[in-house]
Parts: C-alpha cells; sequence; structure tokens
C-alpha cells in the first residue's frame, strides 16, 4: 500500500503568546515539533505498512527549518520525505496550502492513501485534509478512529486480462456521539484523531536513517503551480486580526431555587437587550 | 556542563530522556506499589533499540558501548532506579555471553535478548556466598554429554522472568576459586525452578527471587568458555557492569536533585520561595557537585572501558563506590528539601530514597570496592 502522510511543524506551545504590537506569534524560544494530530497520523500510516506491506512518503509544506519534522517522520518508520518550500507559497490559507499541497502530491506517482492529522494545533482549521482530497477529487473520511479492514478486491470478468483491482477501505469515523462505519474505495484521503492509535518513540536505528536520508525539496520550479492560487496571491482568506482578549472581568451570581433563578436571569437578558 | 557527547551519544541520551519521561516517570508510582515486572516498558526499550547498546551488531544489537549503555541506564534511573535495574540487569546477564560465548551460543542468545523480547540476569549470589562469592556451594557434576547443576542462588535480578540465566557453579571444589564454571541455563529447563519473589524496600518493580536447581540437566555445550573460568567471567562481566550500576545511582541522584530544585522554588514560607534562603542553596550547591563529580567518575571509567584499557577494576569501583554513596547522600538531602511532604508516599522523592540504597549493596557492597581500590593502589605503589 502506497501511503502519503501529510504533516506540519508547529511551535510547542500551550500558552500561545502574541506580540502585541506586531499581532503575530511570538515564536522565539519555542520548540518546533510535529503537529501533534500528525503523529498519529504518521503512526497509523506505520501499522498500515507493517499490515499491508508498501511505502511510506511523508510530506511537508513550510520553510526549510520543517526538514526536521520530515526527518522525525522517518525516524518513526517513514520511507522517504518531501518538503514543499518556496518564497512563493508564504502566506498560503487553508485554500492555497491544500492546493499546493495536492500539486506536490500529483508529482508523487501512484498512490492509494492520503493520511492527515484532524487539525493543526496552531490554525485549528482542519480544513487542509478535506481541501486536498477535493483538489485531487478523491473521497474523504474525516475524524477516523480506527482502519477496520482493507481489502483489494479482485473483479474478475471471466476473463483474467479484464479483472480489475478494487482497493477499498473500512474505517470507523468519529461522531460527537459513536460512530459509523464506513467504507471506501481507494485512493482515498483519511483524517485521523488521537482515539485511533498511540505514537511510537523512534527506534536508534530510525534515527540513524533519519539522519542521512535525503529529503526532496519541491519549490514553485519543480511544481508549476498556477501562480494566482498559490501563497497570498491565492489565498482567498486572511488574518486581519489576531489578539489576546482582554479577561472578562465581574458577573453576577445569581442565587435561589432553579425557577427563580431562570425568572431573575430572563428579566436580566431582556434589560440588556432593552426589550 | 558540557559532557563533550558524540552526535551518536547525544541521539542515545536524548532517546534514553524521552522514553524514560513518557514511559517510564507516568507509571513508576505504580509499578513501585504492585511490584509487577514491567513489562509494556522493556516492550518500547526493546522496540527503540536500547537492549542493542550492550550487544555487538552482528547479533541483533546496535551502537554498543559502555558509555551508551551508562547514558541509557542514567537516563531510566533518573525516572525511576526500580525499572532501569531490570533494563541493567539484563546487561549484566547478557555481557558474559558477549564476552566469552562462542558464536553458536551468541547466535542462539543474543538476538532475542537484543530486542528486550526476552531478559537475562546474572545468578552467583547464594545464601552463604554474598561479600565472599568464593564461597557458593552450587555444583555442576559433568555427566556424559550434560552437566547436572544442584543448588540455591538467592537475591537474583530478573529471577523468574528472565529467559536466560548466566550461572556459576563449582565444577571442581579441590581447585578452589579455579574450579568455578559459568554456564548458560534456560528457563523452563527441568530441575530449574524459582523461589518465592523478594519484598523490597526499594526498586520494587524489579523483580529479586532465588534459582533452585535440583539435579537440572543442562547440555555441556551450555558451558561458557571454559571449565574453571566462572571467576574469570564473573569479574571481567563486573569490571563492565559497575559502571552500569554506577550510572543507576547517579541517574537515581540526578532525578532525585531535579525533583529537588524544582520543589524548593515553588515552595513559599517566611512570605517567600525557599529557595531563596542561604541554607537550602548552599545544600543545593553541594548535591550538584557532588552529582558532577560522581558523573565525571562514571563517564570517563565508560569511556576508558571502550578505549579498550585493560585494568579498569581500580576505576569501576571508585566510579560505582562514589556515585551509589553520592546517591544516598543526595536522596536523603532531597527528602529533607521536601520537608513534611517528602516523607508522605503521595510525593515521589520517598522513593528516590528507597531505590538508592541498594546501589550501595549490590554488585559488590561499597565496602568490597573500597578494598579493591586500597589493594590496587597500594600494588600500584608497590611498582
Amino acid at each position: 500500500m502506497n501511503i502519503i502522510v501529510c504533516i506540519k511543524q508547529v511551535p510547542e506551545t500551550t500558552e500561545v503568546r502574541i506580540n502585541p504590537e506586531t499581532n503575530t506569534l511570538m515564536r522565539e524560544g519555542v520548540k518546533s515539533i510535529i503537529n501533534p494530530f500528525d503523529m498519529y497520523a504518521i503512526e497509523e500510516a506505520i501499522r498500515l505498512k507493517e499490515r499491508f506491506g508498501g511505502k511510506i512518503s511523508v510530506i511537508s509544506m513550510g520553510p526549510p527549518q520543517a526538514d526536521s519534522a520530515l526527518r522525525e517522520a522517518i525516524s518513526m518508520g517513514a520511507d522517504e520525505g518531501y518538503l514543499v518550500c518556496d518564497r512563493a507559497f508564504a502566506g498560503s490559507d487553508t485554500w492555497a496550502t491544500s492546493y499546493t499541497l495536492a500539486g506536490a502530491i500529483k508529482k508523487l506517482g501512484q498512490f492509494d492513501l492520503i493520511i492527515c492529522g484532524k487539525q493543526a494545533s496552531d490554525g485549528d482549521t482542519a480544513q487542509v485534509g478535506p481541501g486536498i482530497s477535493t483538489h485531487l477529487n478523491i473521497p474523504q473520511v474525516t475524524y477516523v478512529k480506527k482502519v477496520e479492514e482493507a481489502t483489494d478486491k479482485l473483479e474478475n470478468n471471466g476473463l483474467a486480462s479484464n479483472s480489475q483491482s478494487h482497493k477499498s477501505m473500512r474505517v470507523e469515523r468519529m461522531l460527537e456521539e459513536g460512530f459509523e462505519i464506513i467504507e471506501t474505495p481507494l485512493p482515498a484521503l483519511l483524517t485521523v484523531v488521537k482515539e485511533i492509535n498511540e505514537p511510537r518513540i523512534p527506534s536508534l536505528k530510525g534515527l540513524m536513517r533519519a539522519k542521512s536520508a535525503k529529503i526532496t525539496m519541491f519549490t514553485q520550479k519543480e511544481l508549476n503551480l498556477d501562480p494566482q492560487q498559490i501563497g497570498l496571491c491565492g489565498s482567498p482568506t486572511q488574518v486581519v486580526k489576531i489578539f489576546t482578549p482582554t479577561p472578562r472581568i465581574g458577573g453576577q451570581i445569581l442565587k435561589g431555587e432553579i425557577p427563580d433563578i431562570a425568572k431573575q436571569l430572563v428579566e436580566l437578558i431582556k434589560d440588556e437587550v432593552n426589550c | 556542563m558540557d559532557y563533550l557527547l558524540t552526535e551518536e551519544q547525544k541521539m542515545i541520551k536524548d532517546l534514553a530522556h524521552k522514553i524514560a519521561e513518557e514511559k517510564i516517570r507516568p507509571v513508576a508510582a505504580k509499578y513501585d506499589i504492585s511490584e509487577e515486572y514491567p513489562w509494556e516498558v522493556l516492550k518500547v526499550m526493546g522496540e527503540s533499540d536500547m537492549f542493542g547498546l550492550f550487544i555487538p551488531e552482528e547479533y541483533g544489537g546496535f551502537a554498543n558501548s559502555t558509555m551508551n549503555l551508562c547514558l541509557a541506564t542514567e537516563e531510566f534511573s533518573r525516572a525511576c532506579g526500580g525499572i532501569a535495574v531490570c533494563y541493567a540487569a539484563s546487561a549484566l546477564g547478557t555481557i558474559p555471553i558477549v564476552l566469552f560465548g562462542t558464536d553458536e551460543q551468541k547466535k542462539k542468545y543474543l538476538p532475542a535478548l537484543a530486542s528486550g523480547k526476552r531478559v537475562a540476569a546474572f545468578g552467583i549470589t547464594e545464601p552463604e556466598a554474598g561479600s565472599d562469592a568464593s564461597a557458593i556451594k552450587t555444583v555442576a557434576k559433568k555427566v556424559g554429554d550434560h552437566y547436572v547443576l544442584n543448588g540455591l542462588k538467592h537475591f537474583i535480578t530478573n529471577g523468574g522472568d528472565a529467559e536466560t540465566y548466566v550461572v556459576i557453579a563449582m565444577t571442581d571444589k579441590s581447585k578452589g576459586a579455579r574450579g568455578a564454571s559459568a554456564f548458560i541455563v534456560e528457563k523452563g529447563t527441568l530441575g530449574f525452578t524459582f523461589g518465592k519473589k523478594e519484598d523490597k524496600f526499594g526498586i520494587r518493580a524489579s523483580s529479586t527471587r532465588e534459582l533452585i536447581f535440583t539435579d537440572c540437566k543442562i547440555p555441556a555445550e551450555n558451558l561458557l568458555a571454559k571449565e574453571g573460568m566462572g571467576f574469570i567471567v564473573t569479574m571481567r562481566t563486573f569490571d563492565m557492569s559497575r559502571p552500569g550500576v554506577a550510572a543507576q545511582a547517579l541517574g537515581i541522584a540526578q532525578g532525585a536533585l531535579e525533583l529537588a530544585v524544582k520543589y524548593v522554588r515553588e515552595r513559599v514560607q517566611f512570605g517567600k520561595s525557599i529557595s531563596s534562603f542561604q541554607g537550602i542553596q548552599w545544600m543545593l550547591a553541594d548535591m550538584a557537585t557532588e552529582v558532577e563529580a560522581a558523573r565525571g567518575l562514571v563517564y570517563s571509567t565508560a569511556r576508558m572501558v571502550d578505549a579498550g584499557v585493560k585494568d579498569v577494576a581500580k576505576e569501576s569501583a571508585m566510579a560505582k563506590m562514589y556515585a551509589s554513596d553520592v546517591a544516598m547522600k543526595v536522596t536523603v538531602d532531597a527528602l529533607q528539601l521536601f520537608g513534611g511532604y517528602g516523607y508522605m508516599k503521595d510525593y515521589p522523592i520517598e522513593k528516590y530514597v528507597r531505590d538508592a540504597k541498594i546501589t550501595q549493596i549490590y554488585e559488590g557492597t561499597n565496602q568490597v570496592q573500597r578494598g579493591i581500590i586500597a589493594l590496587k593502589l597500594i600494588k600500584e605503589m608497590a611498582k
């Protein structure tokens, strides 16, 4: 099974600090890590490879330092790393990012499956995975919590030369309450949630392999994408303002029996809205 | 401090640190209470190639060196001395095979030990033979193409959970110390059973049991090296594994020191953090300096072993003795710094004190180590 995993390098921070003057993320001294959800994607790809054989290509769009994220994925068990990096891609929103990644994926040849993490811990949009599948025109299943089965159904028309291989996959997709079971033909794209597995710790041999691995770089020159669809130019959405909201203070505590409190609340809301 | 580690050594230390923080520390208290063997942690160590650090590559190992073994053991011990000793004791049981095994023996036993799927143990100590190892009574009698073992070993770490045991038994009592031989014995061999699991003060995640041999028949090809070489196998093995015990003590000391520094920063008394009091600061300064001094001894001894220096007995003894004495002192001081909270099992520090104590005792008590150091010193001066 040829699997592509899309990863993003993000700042490791549970306390996002914003520079109040420039309205940008303060990244100095903050370590860079693989987006936590992408770790689950990498792990699931490795497990599928252990089950079905094949190859894992891990791809990331980012600055040159994202090279270390790709190497970390290789140390866990991915086979090849690709870095999509060019100034022309800077300022991309999720539309431009998914378009660019889809363009790069087209260069990788035949694949059976793309796995993405549910969302990035810095952007939190969860849009890039579905965006990629749309650009590539392949089915997508989001919030996958388990891969049940992947099969290679051979449809035989009675003539050996006419038999077609239909690969398909059955997964559990997490809902707010419970889950649904979805069967999808391959190639397809999955986005995974953290319930799916426990990412492994790399091995020493993996770390050594990652150190000497060759990361292939894709620039705009190699990809030759539509300049109107990449970077800031190709981004229909813009970040207009980033700010830390001032904490709300005060408030009122309503006391009494619940029906009384409800009455009080309704009156307070009516007053607020002046009706 | 910059220990001038190579890229490979840094990689091993960082990976061991990651395993310690993510896989060992969260379960340390649980295993200390339940005394269950920590197979789930050993599995992660195995999959990360950590068990390969004391086994040559051609038999499934990886980057094997004493220094690498020490770096990994130290990092694991920072999080839990008990879980770390399951790893280190497997090294102790494996090193005799690495040093003295034939190619067949190595091929048979080392790959599974390198993967961590099986662990090893070393059996020499007996109820009447602790520091006086030459007083062992377990015998191995050659009968045809077998040896028959009879006797009892006790206080054996990994006893009962290990699959592969290196056991020292007397093959010729008349030859005294030169009458002992080393054998590889597999768990499940008829006549090889285990006694009760000891209820220990510390390192409770590890299993310590008696090995009981009752007319236990093992194939003659399980003899390690030659008859009569039992104590040479033991001494050479200890020379290489002693830095590992020292590293365990060092890790326990380091872990306790870190917990203490963190705690004193947070604890407020008399309106300020207690870390601003000179008495506290002086204690921390002494603790930190002693830990670094111990580290210096451990690392330089490990480097000497890897460089092939022939006689490392004195330095190995110094490293083990000093690091374990430091571990005892630093852990007790760390508990003191925690005040009343340090005495409560809810807080992690008292476990470090309990885990540290054994490092002053096993693999040669610190009294025996002092004897070794003094004799070597005197001998050197006589030249």
